[in-house]
């Protein structure tokens, strides 16, 4: 019995130890692009049961995270030049971040360029705070934005 | 000493909390903090409600009433009647209230519908005759106080192509100012002879105006300025004093920029507010408040802006909006994001 606890107390000891050296090359609150995409690579896609990083809407490529100053930029590419969804998508985006992030990160969504013929009209929404605010309020929205974050029926590749 | 040199700090003297979302606006009103009567502030906030604060005599604020189970969406702006007695509060649910304040209670006397969807602004004229409201639906409508608490729409004001952010009255003219999502600002004045109500100017990029969202419009105390805020990351100074040729029935149709503020802000200016003793108060996206004055540089020609303090991190979130104590000079108001509302005051420290 004295041999199982001194044997406990190293396994422990060691956990800690590890628990500790990533704690120093990766603060708890340390946020990176990495990070993010994992937060938003499982959305699923408005219209089809994949997730967004199935359908390469958005990679880890697409992220730009700035700790010091507290801004995270995602740019997407929708499925289509003239794809109706984009707006529901950046939505989508802004949803899972606020809840998976601290409120201080400043969030800028826009499109990739030249990935959408309104490119200019559904950024200028997608980055209108009020707007957004008023479209989360919208229950159809808001429905189809819920089922995009928390559809488990996604179809492996 | 020149103001623009001596060192002002905003000290924070007070912070409100209550509200369980964003504030998004707020507004002193009018009528108190004057003749023993206790100052008053209305907030409004994504949670839904509005609450009205007062400060009790030993300086510290409290909250008096909270208004609730009347709007079914956010209350998006608030306004009070230059008398005090009437609070008009715009919603995303479409409507306009106007409560009534008797005694410590606040009464829904009123609810004008009428905007397709979410109201986005509210605000009364000088003698406080008429309400304007605007909204998503591109329109602003005018409304016209009769007694009994009754309000009739007089206008429907068509011209923006573009969501519409927010309305604001000239100071003493029947002049109304609107600044819209479609990056315009538009001047709206009732036709001497039919009473017919429609836009006598447009402000737009062509001249020299915003080349985004405007969200913001303040008029200086005495009315021949006016300032905008946009997320175009600048502020913009209009004059119309400039043409004294013209009649005072067309002078609100000759605004002409003057000058614009520019690389004091790296995000969306969301609120924008002139006070009595002519300085600016900015409230931004990058959580902080920064304070405007005009230089009495005689160097240079034209009138220019300088930057009179900045107050980082002014909240933990966006700030909002900011608004100037009418009564109490060197205090301001601000909210944010961060659910809460703070009271400053403007102090000069020691360098």
């Amino acid at each position: 019995m004295t041999l199982g606890l001194i044997n406990a107390n190293p396994v422990v000891h060691a956990k800690k130890e590890r628990v500790a050296r990533a704690e120093d090359s990766h603060a708890d609150d340390a946020v990176d692009a990495l990070d993010v995409f994992d937060s938003v690579r499982d959305i699923r896609d408005p219209e089809h049961p994949y997730s967004l990083e199935q359908l390469s809407v958005l990679s880890e490529e697409s992220i730009a995270v700035d700790e010091k100053l507290g801004r995270i930029q995602i740019t997407f590419t929708p499925t289509v030049q003239y794809c109706s969804m984009a707006t529901v998508i950046g939505l989508c985006l802004r949803v899972k971040l606020m809840q998976c992030f601290p409120p201080h990160f400043k969030v800028d969504i826009n499109v990739t360029p030249g990935s959408h013929v309104d490119e200019e009209a559904v950024n200028k929404q997608l980055n209108d705070k009020e707007r957004v605010a008023a479209a989360l309020e919208n229950p159809n929205l808001r429905q189809l934005v819920d089922e995009c974050l928390y559809s488990s029926e996604l179809y492996s590749l | 000493m020149d103001i623009l040199e001596r060192n002002l700090e905003l000290r924070e003297r007070q912070r409100l909390e209550g509200h369980t979302d964003r504030v998004w606006s707020l507004a002193w009103n009018p009528a108190a903090g004057v003749s023993g009567i206790p100052a008053m502030l209305a907030s409004c906030s994504g949670d839904k409600t509005v609450r009205i604060w007062q400060q009790d005599p030993s300086g510290s604020w409290d909250c008096l009433a909270v208004l609730e189970d009347t709007h079914t969406r956010t209350v998006r702006s608030c306004a009070w009647s230059p008398s005090g007695k009437l609070l008009a509060t715009a919603s995303f649910d479409a409507a306009t209230a106007v409560w009534e304040h008797i005694g410590g209670d606040f009464e829904c006397v009123a609810t004008l519908e009428g905007h397709e969807n979410e109201v986005k602004s509210v605000s009364w004229n000088a003698s406080g005759s008429l309400l304007a409201t605007c909204s998503r639906d591109k329109t602003v409508w005018i409304w016209e106080v009769q007694p009994g608490n009754e309000f009739e729409c007089v206008s429907v004001l068509q011209g923006h192509t573009q969501d519409v952010k927010m309305v604001q009255w000239h100071p003493f003219l029947d002049v109304l100012v609107s600044v819209s999502y479609d990056n315009s600002v538009k001047i709206w004045a009732e036709d001497g002879d039919s009473d017919d109500w429609h836009c006598v100017q447009t402000l737009n990029e062509a001249s020299s105006g915003h080349t985004s969202t405007v969200w913001a419009v303040s008029f200086s105390s005495n009315g021949d300025r006016m300032v905008t805020c946009s997320d175009d990351l600048t502020l913009k100074i209009w004059d119309t004093s400039s043409n004294p040729s013209e009649t005072s029935d067309s002078n609100c149709g000759s605004w002409r920029h003057l000058c614009t503020i520019s690389g004091y802000h790296d995000r969306t200016i969301f609120s924008v507010n002139w006070s009595r003793e002519g300085v600016i108060a900015s409230g931004a996206a990058d959580d902080a408040i920064r304070l405007f004055l005009e230089s009495k540089d005689n160097s240079v020609d034209a009138p220019s802006y300088k930057l009179l303090s900045k107050k980082e991190k002014a909240h933990d979130m966006d700030v909002n909006s900011v608004q100037w104590n009418p009564k109490e000079p060197g205090v301001l108001a601000s909210a944010s994001d961060d659910g809460t509302i703070k009271i400053w005051e403007l102090l000069e420290v020691p360098r």
